[in-house]
């Protein structure tokens, strides 16, 4: 008897123990027009903090252990590292004219940044802080992606309205494949045999096979009541755990859901004006849109589908990333 | 003072109720062409209105609503309004039958006979609301089913504000055709001039004037408390001031039937 109430208080205690270890999660956003990011607490759906950082900063990405986030700050023309501890920025990286997207190659040690300007994909070394190469992309560079395996990495080039395929032991164009008008941001899937890209003026997802870098599957949009105009998909998540695509469609101010397994557009979520960028928490159970022009997070929960709430943040709030603690 | 016993009182209580709801399901039509009314807004009107970009966020909402959500608690005031005030002004009917002088033999204290009255009213309307708020989910207008149970006391104290308003209006018309004269210059005004349909906000980007206008407008009272209590939530602020109207035209009603009697 004694034994059992032991190990029914422990199995309680190391059950409260993990549960607190996963509630606490902070998002963190960038404010592309007050230069500044905003930590919002997922337990509460409140904005904690907002930190100033450098001019428009843009693309966000934690480091593995979520300790530093590089931060692309475009009008200052650097990607600047933020410790998170600190709430400091602690160093520079260079990282050529207007840097927008950022991407971090599965070893940790590299990093990759479009510079949208200057038609170039850079290369960094995070430990030399160093430019290791540049590469020349297509006309106005913004999405970029690394396969799960790190020998692959894409980006989309706004204006030439391709996908430019790059190997990254060589750091060689490879491949370059058509998409629809202004692409904007790429994903691969889990196990990196598909490759999903958004084109905002053509208002299309287009799924490629990586292997082939041929066109597997093209999705467009249609929202009731909606001029297709105004539906302009842009920023892509994948769930890893679940069978669900989510996809920003910028002035439609709605999130497409789209069911991976047979291909379907389920639904269509309403959030704030112009949704941009999309993040997933750890466990996958929110999914955070940053909204520009109406200026705020909308937190939705990713089995109802269902917003929970809209947090106002600072202005034009641009990427977004979640950081257990 | 009527010192009649408890079970006296229940008795004139229930016959008075009963009548209202018998009266009522009688009308065959009366329940089609009470929810006809309200589903039109919500499906033409909503439709031709409809905001697919999402309305600005403003309590108790947490985040983007579509038009269609938006005005629902809107049409259940529409709902609570039409019928208190239908329910109040067969009274002028009662008068020119001779039923009112029956209803009047009670040694029951007027003031309560009124209220059984407004009782009756008032259970119509919670029967009516819930009817709709169900159809309107069935129409994927997302209203938390839960919001129903919290709105039962709000959908009482609206119907006895517009009921007690209906019963002062009730006293001082003779005939029953003078009823257009107050859909016209009461339900109507009261209606527009209100939150129900639009964000107040949105209206004071067209008109100040007519935004003060609908802010004060007592049935913006009420149908914003109705809004939150679909919602899942009260808002003390608008329930006193809900409650202060209702006492304020329960007043009158009681001080004009007497006068009348």
């Amino acid at each position: 008897m004694k034994n059992t109430l032991c190990t029914a208080l422990i199995s309680s205690m190391l059950i409260c123990s993990t549960a607190s270890l996963q509630a606490k999660e902070l998002a963190y956003v960038t404010n592309e027009k007050s230069n500044s990011l905003s930590v919002i607490d997922l337990d509460d759906y409140t904005v904690i903090k907002e930190v100033p950082v450098g001019e428009r900063p843009r693309g966000f990405i934690f480091n593995h252990d979520q300790t530093l986030a590089y931060i692309c700050a475009s009008d200052s023309d650097r990607i600047q590292i933020f410790d998170v501890a600190s709430d400091m920025i602690i160093g520079e990286l260079p990282s050529g004219e207007d840097p927008e997207t950022i991407a971090l190659h599965p070893n940790g040690q590299t990093i990759y940044t479009a510079n949208e300007d200057d038609a170039l994909l850079t290369v960094i070394d995070i430990a030399s802080q160093t430019v290791t190469t540049q590469i020349d992309v297509g006309v106005e560079p913004e999405g970029l992606a690394v396969s799960p395996d790190g020998k692959i990495l894409v980006v989309t080039s706004e204006t030439t309205n391709m996908v430019h395929w790059i190997n990254t032991s060589t750091n060689q164009n490879y491949a370059n494949s058509l998409v629809g008008a202004r692409p904007r941001a790429a994903m691969f899937t889990k196990d990196g045999k598909e490759l999903w890209v958004t084109s905002e003026i053509g208002g299309e997802l287009t799924v490629f096979d990586v292997a082939t870098q041929t066109v597997k599957h093209i999705f467009t949009f249609t929202i009731r009541g909606m001029h297709k105009d105004r539906i302009q998909p842009v920023g892509i998540v994948l769930m890893q755990k679940a069978n669900k695509a989510f996809v920003a469609l910028g002035p439609s101010n709605h999130v497409a859901v789209i069911n991976t397994a047979n291909m379907v557009i389920e639904k269509y979520i309403l959030v704030g004006r112009r949704v941009w960028q999309l993040a997933l928490n750890a466990d996958e159970s929110l999914l955070l849109t940053t909204n520009g022009v109406s200026s705020d997070v909308s937190i939705i929960d990713t089995q109802t589908a269902k917003v929970e709430k809209s947090v106002k943040v600072g202005r034009y709030p641009w990427g977004v990333a979640v950081k257990q603690l | 003072m009527n010192s009649l016993p408890a079970a006296s009182l229940w008795y004139t209580f229930q016959a008075i109720v009963v009548r209202e709801l018998l009266r009522f399901f009688q009308q065959k039509s009366r329940l089609f062409s009470a929810l006809v009314r309200p589903l039109l807004w919500l499906i033409v009107f909503a439709a031709g209105f409809r905001s697919a970009l999402g309305l600005s966020i403003t309590p108790p909402y947490e985040t983007y609503i579509l038009y269609q959500e938006y005005i629902v608690p809107g049409l259940c005031g529409m709902i609570v309004l039409f019928n208190a005030m239908q329910s109040s002004l067969s009274m002028v009917y009662d008068r020119e039958m001779g039923s009112m002088k029956v209803l009047l033999m009670s040694p029951a204290p007027k003031a309560f006979l009124l209220f059984a009255k407004l009782c009756g009213g008032a259970i119509l309307s919670l029967l009516q609301v819930v009817i709709f708020v169900l159809l309107a989910w069935g129409l994927d207008v997302n209203i938390p089913l839960l919001g129903l149970l919290y709105s039962i006391p709000t959908i009482f104290l609206t119907a006895f504000f517009l009921g007690s308003l209906g019963l002062i209006l009730a006293n001082h018309i003779k005939q029953l055709e003078n009823f257009a004269g107050v859909m016209n210059f009461v339900i109507f005004p009261m209606f527009f001039l209100s939150s129900a349909l639009y964000p107040l906000w949105k209206i004071q980007e067209s008109s100040l004037y007519l935004y003060w206008l609908c802010k004060y407008n007592p049935f913006t009272f009420a149908v914003e408390m109705l809004r939150f209590s679909l919602y899942e939530q009260y808002n003390v602020e608008l329930i006193a001031l809900v409650s202060g109207v209702t006492l304020l035209c329960a007043f009158f009603a009681i001080n004009t039937f007497k006068a009348k009697k």
